[in-house]
């Protein structure tokens, strides 16, 4: 395909993250996910008639949190709007969100890419209210009856909008890593997608390579996982580029990712856009956010993901690869460092880390920081395998026992009757016997065959279920053999 | 004199003298009800036979009948805003001044007609019953409040809260020769008010005298969590001034008001209270308030805009009535065409209007800086008066069943509505009665959150006016 390169593929991504605050944006209901249809209400978030919404200060501050981390402007002067639409699941008949006034403007979020890091600028991001959710009796289509369930409604979202700056669907996707891990770090979700707490919307166009105008945009809906976002988005690139090829024109609509036929669908066209009749929110007041507020916030934003990978690279000497990986999860990054903080070799700690217990979170599919391992046991463990108590590969069996149960490696090791066998006389006995036992191979090791050498501590190894001290056993055949 | 005949302060002190006991109060008032509800019908729900009703806590309000506009939140009566959609709609909770109320011992006994969501100026608009003027059968009790105007008037109750998003407070208060306050904007919480236009709304009372107004505001008023709009300060005695008269205090009169072609026995109370006024010492000053039209245009698209959203929850869901249909949007469609009345549909698609895409500009947000534009003017009056003085309602009642144009009965609400547009308090005081013996009333208008003065002023006029507040419904005037 020569054609292929003619287009700039141009994204721009619309995030909504749920906020785990306890209680609703403007009511005293339980923000929780998971409990019975309707648990969580009451007559405010229920939209009765006569009710009024009061702010959750604490949603405010979990969305500021937000913006500051994204280093976003914040509008001092700000105020909810309501936006008008009428739907089963909307109590009220409009959802209160910001519009001409967002809490945060002008930001950014920090992406990864093939060819090094690259900026993705947020337009904004603001505050709103969840709607509830739908449950159909069968599919919508043929369902003769729906129930609502108002749990969700009034549940505090923040939406983050980027600028067109993304441009690919790689790029769509690690955007996306960034921003959910930037999240987490600020604890203000959990970002799951396939509960809902993390939703996004895709802006995709093609123009032209070195043309400035966007072209004709469509808006994609309905992506339930990062692979549906790239695969969607890859769908949309490619359908966009067809039409563009056989000289068609791009129509202005909204489509949805259809995960089982793996292609994007018309759902309704520009026209039938809805004019959602903004106006200011007349039962709240607008927003006035000080200064002091806001250096407070800036002051009790924690470490950010990429502040701490450059951090730990310089701090303790690790590889750009190995601080990316720690930092994934902030919860690596505290084991990491608790464990170093025990006097223990920083890149000895990485390895462990990378390596056997990411192994085993993603075993058992657990997150990260959930598992009974401590920074202070993995140094413990990591002691004794400097001390020659254990080999490295029994390390691992107390690792895995550490890090389900919690139990001190030490006491699994004295337990279970672990330590390495490193006594000369003890082991010479052993040696002894398994040169006597081959003769085959230590024929070989005369004749210069080396290889053999590895057979014979593999059974010594065997014959002492893996605690012999190998290069103890490795020493003693060689001299057994000598003497012979 | 009839324990019914008996205003507020009056029941109160003679409770607390052991002279009335609380159920005698309730008794009497119970039996009033019983013998002229039939003829004024104030009342779309009513406690029945609340004269052994029981369960009141101690407080200033205690053996009190009290009734609600139907647009007030109570768990036991119906809250139906005189609407289809919400006939038989009960809440499940309270609001604030419901609370308020009964903490204090009130009994709320009754839920009283009101124009459909508050949208009208006559009463007529009720989905439910049409209630009569207490001077004169044949007339309206104005609206939207004038189910409270009406039983304050002919006795059912001694005091009534009623809501004012554009005079729906003031005018029924005139129109039924009672005293109607709207307060600032803040004071009384709006939570558990079934919402018309929420940046305009405001609850308060309608009671016999000054000093009846003066007492229920102190016991609705307040900073309420519950309402982010409701103004947190230190709420003073609202009776504090109640016998300082009228000397020492200037009162604006905008002269051009009464150039324009309002009633003429309108006019000539408003002339008569400023002599009054003179004659008691006080200033009265020439001073220019920002044109009336357009206040009124402003208003007109403000309340209209808010109340098109605020009225998209009646959609058949969660409560009230429901039309069945094929689909969803069908429902809703067919729900809101079927129990909403003409004139919340007229201010509906008004209000859509003024917000859709391509208008908005040129209206909603063109209304909202004429908004700001009239408050400036005022509080910059208010720098030269303590007080402003004029019309109310330009005319008295109207007689019921007339044909009218939409537009003429929205003119009526030309000199209230500003007060609502800017926030600030104001009262309509009976003045006295025209020819034929439909009553008259003066409107007195005070500074943000002066409701001190306002009281202070209005008790001072009310002395000397002299005015009966009380329909005897037994002979035509």
């Amino acid at each position: 395909m020569v054609m292929s390169n003619k287009y700039e593929v141009v994204i721009g991504l619309e995030v909504h993250v749920q906020l785990l605050t306890e209680s609703k944006l403007f009511c005293g209901c339980s923000a929780e996910y998971g409990a019975e249809p309707n648990a969580h209400t009451c007559p405010v978030c229920l939209g009765l008639p006569g009710t009024l919404p009061v702010l959750n200060k604490e949603a405010l501050r979990y969305a500021l949190l937000a913006a500051r981390a994204a280093d976003c402007k914040i509008n001092k002067f700000c105020k909810f709007d309501r936006k008008n639409y009428f739907y089963p699941d909307l109590p009220k008949g409009y959802q209160i969100s910001q519009y001409d006034l967002p809490l945060g403007y002008d930001g950014r979020i920090t992406i990864e890419s093939e060819t090094g890091t690259k900026d993705i600028g947020l337009t904004r991001i603001h505050l709103e209210e969840d709607a509830g959710k739908l449950v159909h009796q069968g599919t919508v289509g043929d369902s003769d009856h729906s129930y609502v369930d108002y749990n969700r409604g009034g549940v505090p979202l923040i939406e983050i909008v980027s600028e067109p700056d993304i441009r690919s669907p790689q790029e769509a996707r690690a955007y996306l890593k960034a921003l959910k891990q930037l999240i987490l770090y600020l604890g203000i979700s959990d970002c799951n997608m396939e509960e809902g707490s993390l939703r996004c919307d895709a802006n995709v166009s093609l123009r032209p390579v070195g043309e400035e105008k966007f072209g004709t945009k469509t808006e994609v809906k309905n992506m339930n996982s990062f692979r549906a976002v790239e695969r969607a988005l890859a769908y949309e690139v490619e359908r966009q580029r067809e039409v563009l090829n056989s000289q068609g024109e791009v129509v202005q609509e909204t489509r949805t990712w259809d995960e089982g036929k793996q292609k994007t669908l018309s759902m309704r066209g520009k026209e039938e856009a809805e004019d959602y009749r903004y106006f200011p929110e007349p039962d709240l007041m607008p927003l006035q956010i000080s200064q002091d507020y806001i250096d407070e916030i800036d002051a009790s934003l924690p470490e950010l993901p990429l502040e701490k990978k450059e951090r730990l690279q310089q701090e303790y000497d690790l590889p750009a690869y190995d601080a990316g990986v720690l930092t994934q999860d902030k919860e690596v990054a505290k084991l990491f460092e608790e464990a170093v903080g025990q006097d223990q070799d920083p890149k000895e700690v990485s390895n462990w880390l990378m390596g056997e217990y990411l192994r085993l979170i993603k075993e058992e599919n657990i997150a990260p920081g959930t598992s009974e391992l401590t920074g202070e046991k993995l140094a413990s463990l990591l002691e004794l395998i400097d001390s020659g108590t254990i080999s490295s590969n029994i390390a691992k069996e107390v690792f895995a026992e550490t890090f389900n149960s919690g139990k001190d490696p030490e006491e699994i090791v004295e337990e279970r009757g672990l330590k390495q066998i490193s006594d000369e006389d003890e082991l010479g006995e052993i040696i002894a016997e398994i040169v006597a036992d081959n003769p085959g191979a230590v024929e070989d090791i005369r004749n210069g065959k080396d290889k053999a050498i590895g057979f014979l501590v593999g059974q010594v190894m065997k014959k002492t279920k893996g605690k012999a001290n190998p290069q103890l056993a490795n020493q003693l055949i060689r001299e057994e053999i000598a003497e012979e | 004199m009839n324990i019914y005949e008996m205003t507020l302060a009056q029941l109160i002190a003679a409770r607390e003298e052991k002279e009335l006991k609380p159920e005698e109060i309730l008794a009497a008032f119970a039996e009033r009800t019983a013998a002229v509800e039939d003829k004024v019908a104030s009342f779309v729900d009513i406690i029945p036979d609340f004269a052994s009703k029981e369960d009141q806590e101690n407080g200033i309000l205690q053996g009190i009948p009290v009734a609600l506009k139907a647009n007030m939140a109570t768990r036991e009566l119906t809250t139906s805003c005189a609407s289809k959609m919400l006939a038989e709609y009960k809440t499940p909770y309270e609001s604030t001044v419901a609370s308020k109320i009964k903490k204090e011992g009130g009994a709320i006994v009754a839920k009283t007609n009101m124009d459909e969501f508050a949208m009208g100026s006559t009463t007529e608009h009720s989905a439910l019953q049409t209630t009569k003027n207490p001077w004169n059968l044949n007339h309206v009790p104005g609206g939207s409040s004038g189910g409270a105007a009406a039983a304050v008037a002919a006795g059912e109750v001694p005091c009534a809260l009623g809501s004012d998003t554009g005079g729906s407070i003031r005018q029924p208060a005139s129109f039924c020769g009672v005293v109607g306050l709207k307060p600032t904007y803040g004071v009384v919480s709006r939570y558990g008010l079934v919402a018309f236009a929420s940046s305009l709304d405001q609850i308060g009372p309608i009671a016999r005298t000054v000093e009846d107004a003066a007492l229920m505001l102190n016991i609705i008023s307040g900073h309420d969590e519950k309402d982010s709009t409701s103004a947190a300060m230190e709420y003073p005695d609202y009776r504090q001034g109640l016998d300082k008269d009228l000397a020492g205090l200037t009162f604006g009169l905008p002269g051009s008001y009464l150039e324009m072609d309002i009633d003429e026995e309108v006019k000539s109370k408003v002339q008569k209270a400023v002599r009054e006024i003179k004659e008691a010492g006080a200033e009265v000053k020439e001073i220019e308030l920002p044109p009336v039209d357009l206040a009124l245009a402003a208003y007109y698209i403000i309340a209209t805009a808010e109340a098109s959203s605020n009225l998209a929850r009646y959609d058949g869901v969660r409560y009230g009535a429901r039309e069945e249909a094929g689909n969803v949007m069908e429902m809703f469609a067919k729900t809101r065409s079927k129990n909403l009345g003409p004139e919340v549909k007229r201010r509906i698609m008004l209000g859509t209007y003024a917000l859709s895409a391509g208008y908005q500009d040129e209206l909603y947000k063109k209304a909202l800086k004429v908004r700001t534009i009239i408050k400036d003017k005022y509080a910059q009056v208010f720098e030269e008066v303590d007080l402003i003085l004029g019309p109310n309602s330009p005319t008295p009642a109207f007689k019921l069943g007339e044909d009218k144009n939409p537009l003429d009965v929205y003119y009526a609400d030309i000199f209230t509505v500003p007060v609502n547009i800017s926030g600030f308090p104001a009262l309509s005081l009976p003045a006295g009665f025209t020819e034929q013996g439909l009553p008259l009333s003066v409107q007195l208008i005070g500074p943000a959150f002066g409701e001190v003065k306002l009281l202070q002023a209005a008790r001072g006029l009310e002395k000397r006016l002299a005015v009966p507040t009380l329909a005897t419904l037994d002979q035509g005037r």
